[in-house]
């Protein structure tokens, strides 16, 4: 039988029948549908915390003071690293790029009558690449401040607002902790992390943090950048001993610090995302398998409603195959249909999910494997009542009431 | 006019098929219609009981034949066989040559479809479907082209040139059945099989029908009507009365001209 004939009669009993048509399908569109959206869902979660982590800056590799202690006694303190420690990290380990020492702490910070409380943070000039942060306006200081101890500060963009509003803040006085500070440049916007809002800060060199500010000389972290191509692997474990050998750890000692790898970071996150993002993909394909089962039951009902019908197309010389085929046909038109329109209901319920601050973006990909599942469900829950039509003796299928 | 001319061309076959269908009729002897020693057995309830107990019969080209007997007869079975529905347990059956007896499923829907045309008592018209895809139907399990084209001229030759595009449900049963008639003859069979094709219509459009069925024979068709009706077996010009399986009687009805001869 020629096919465009065979697409035209299914088409026919599927109109035939509209309301069970569409109930049926309703399994697959749910089904399709719930797929296409919860892995959206999947993907923007994953592509949003990825570039969460990777706007903190390329290749960064962070040392934090760790406590260590035996038996609940603390024998190292976290005020143990130091500016000879990133000194030594930069010279020692030929991977690392640029190093910047951190401290910082929260300090009322004024202009004229405005008051603001906020991270002051000190840092080398490095830290701009090293943080993956650019100037709006202004410049950052240089290494000559940072030695000369100079009084400048860089805003977030955050602060500036809080302390200027819509004013130039470039080359005024601001006053932190009672030490007068001049304005140079002003960061552009990050956006804020949660944890920590780099628009809400503001950036002196740490030579003055240090000796006029904080009064202590021990880092809160020290930021690193590694070379491109570097083996994180490798350079963090020459780092490790690098500081190990610094602070006098002998083997077997437990170290009083920890490396932070964004790479590292990195994979984790995104294997433990991928696998959020089948699972939920999962779950929603069970719905797929309950829409097939609804089409399998609807075919066998159809097919013995039907009886008398086969009879009489095989008496008139269809043959097993053709039988089979147009049954096959209706299911498979039916879960196709049902998993195209699933597919546009998925997508417009990622678009409109991702509207409402959640990000959810439909991978092309992911429809395309979708439908064909779909397609796929179709034929095998479609085959075994086509199947047992197309068994069906002529004689007693014509004599069925 | 002769509409079957139109037709013949359409059901080209194989040179080898031919051959092989000359040598075979050349041992089966003439005939368009042979059985030979046909026995078909079945089990009810534990005992074999032979429905068709050894039928042999030829039915000629051109002949209009009816097949008669009481209900438990045979000749439904006869009619299954005859049909291609359903294969002997033994004996032979030879269609214009072809020994059909021991084919497989698909080889006889293949048969059904170009050398058989079904009538049946309640039409078995597929609903939703207009006259002409009714019609049209055996050719597209063919692959032919043109069907539509060849569905009308068969609706023509039945008289419902203008119901080409009813619905089943939209037409009388007298008109059902021609369009079943329709369909049996737009293949151009070797054979018309009809199952008590008046048995559910009423005696004017039971009249009618049988009139068309005049009117095919005249035209050169075979046709065998299954009845059980003496008027409808007293109008064809021999008929095969069955019984326990047999052939009882074969020749010319026993009713007679009577029933038939004030028409």
């Amino acid at each position: 039988m020629l096919f465009w004939t065979t697409i035209k009669l299914a088409l026919r009993s599927l109109a035939a029948n509209k309301l069970r048509t569409l109930l049926t399908m309703l399994g697959m569109i749910i089904g399709v549908g719930s797929v296409i959206t919860m892995l959206a869902l999947g993907h923007g979660m994953q592509q949003q915390v990825l570039s969460n982590i990777s706007a903190m800056g390329k290749n960064l590799l962070a040392v934090h003071p760790k406590w260590t202690g035996t038996n609940g006694v603390i024998n190292a303190t976290r005020e143990n690293l130091t500016v000879g420690d990133a000194r030594a990290l930069l010279r020692d380990v030929p991977q690392i790029r640029r190093v910047t020492p951190v401290l910082g702490q929260r300090e009322q910070v004024t202009y004229l009558n405005k008051n603001t409380n906020c991270e002051v943070v000190g840092c080398a000039t490095t830290l701009l690449v090293v943080r993956n942060y650019t100037i709006a306006k202004g410049r950052m200081f240089n290494h000559f401040e940072t030695r000369l101890e100079s009084h400048v500060a860089v805003l977030g963009p955050e602060t500036a607002y809080d302390l200027f509003g819509v004013l130039n803040p470039i080359g005024q006085t601001i006053n932190i902790a009672g030490n007068q500070f001049e304005v140079i440049g002003i960061l552009k916007s990050k956006g804020s992390r949660g944890w920590f809002n780099p628009d809400n800060q503001i950036l002196i060199p740490y030579t003055t943090g240090m000796d006029q500010i904080f009064g202590r000389f021990y880092l809160d972290h020290i930021d690193m950048q590694m070379a491109g191509k570097a083996n994180v692997e490798k350079v963090l474990n020459e780092c490790i001993s690098v500081l190990r050998r610094r602070h006098h750890l002998l083997f077997g000692d437990p170290s009083d610090f920890h490396i932070f790898s964004q790479e590292q970071l990195l994979q984790t996150v995104s294997r433990v995302t991928e696998t959020l993002t089948l699972f939920l993909g999962a779950v929603a394909g069970i719905s797929l398998l309950v829409g097939g089962i609804g089409i399998m039951n609807i075919m066998l009902v159809t097919v013995t409603e039907r009886t008398r019908e086969i009879g009489v197309r095989k008496a008139i010389g269809a043959c097993n195959s053709d039988i089979l085929r147009q049954f096959m046909l209706e299911a498979v038109l039916v879960s196709v249909l049902g998993g195209a329109l699933g597919a546009a209901m998925g997508v417009a319920l990622s678009h409109f999910i991702h509207f409402q601050k959640f990000v959810a973006q439909v991978q092309t990909s992911n429809v395309v494997i979708a439908m064909s599942i779909a397609a796929g469900i179709g034929i095998f829950f479609g085959y075994y009542p086509a199947w047992r039509a197309a068994q069906l003796n002529p004689i007693e299928a014509l004599r069925y009431e | 006019m002769r509409p079957v001319e139109l037709m013949t061309h359409t059901t080209p076959e194989p040179a080898r098929l031919q051959s092989r269908a000359g040598a075979v009729a050349a041992a089966a002897g003439p005939g368009l219609i042979r059985t030979h020693n046909v026995v078909k057995r079945y089990l009810v309830g534990g005992t074999e009981v032979r429905a068709l107990d050894g039928v042999t019969l030829t039915i000629h080209e051109g002949e209009l034949v009816a097949i008669t007997g009481s209900s438990g007869s045979g000749k439904s079975t006869l009619m299954n066989i005859l049909g291609c529905l359903d294969s002997p347990d033994s004996g032979d059956y030879f269609i214009a040559g072809e020994d059909v007896s021991k084919l497989k499923s698909d080889q006889l829907a293949r048969i059904r479809n170009r050398r058989i045309g079904f009538v049946f008592q309640s039409f078995n018209l597929l609903p939703r479907l207009s006259s002409v895809e009714n019609v049209e139907l055996p050719l597209l399990y063919a692959g032919r082209h043109h069907a539509a084209a060849k569905a009308r001229e068969a609706l023509e030759i039945v008289g419902l040139g203008d119901r080409l595009d009813h619905e089943p449900n939209q037409l009388s049963g007298g008109q059902r059945q021609r369009v079943a008639i329709a369909r049996a003859i737009v293949t151009d069979p070797a054979i018309i099989l009809a199952d008590e094709p008046t048995g559910n219509l009423d005696s004017r459009s039971g009249d009618e029908i049988l009139k068309l069925f005049e009117t095919l024979h005249q035209q050169g068709r075979t046709i065998l009507i299954v009845t059980h009706d003496p008027d409808i077996a007293a109008f064809c010009p021999r008929e095969i009365n069955m019984r326990d399986g047999k052939v009882l009687r074969d020749g010319a009805p026993a009713a007679g001209l009577t029933a038939h001869g004030g028409d």
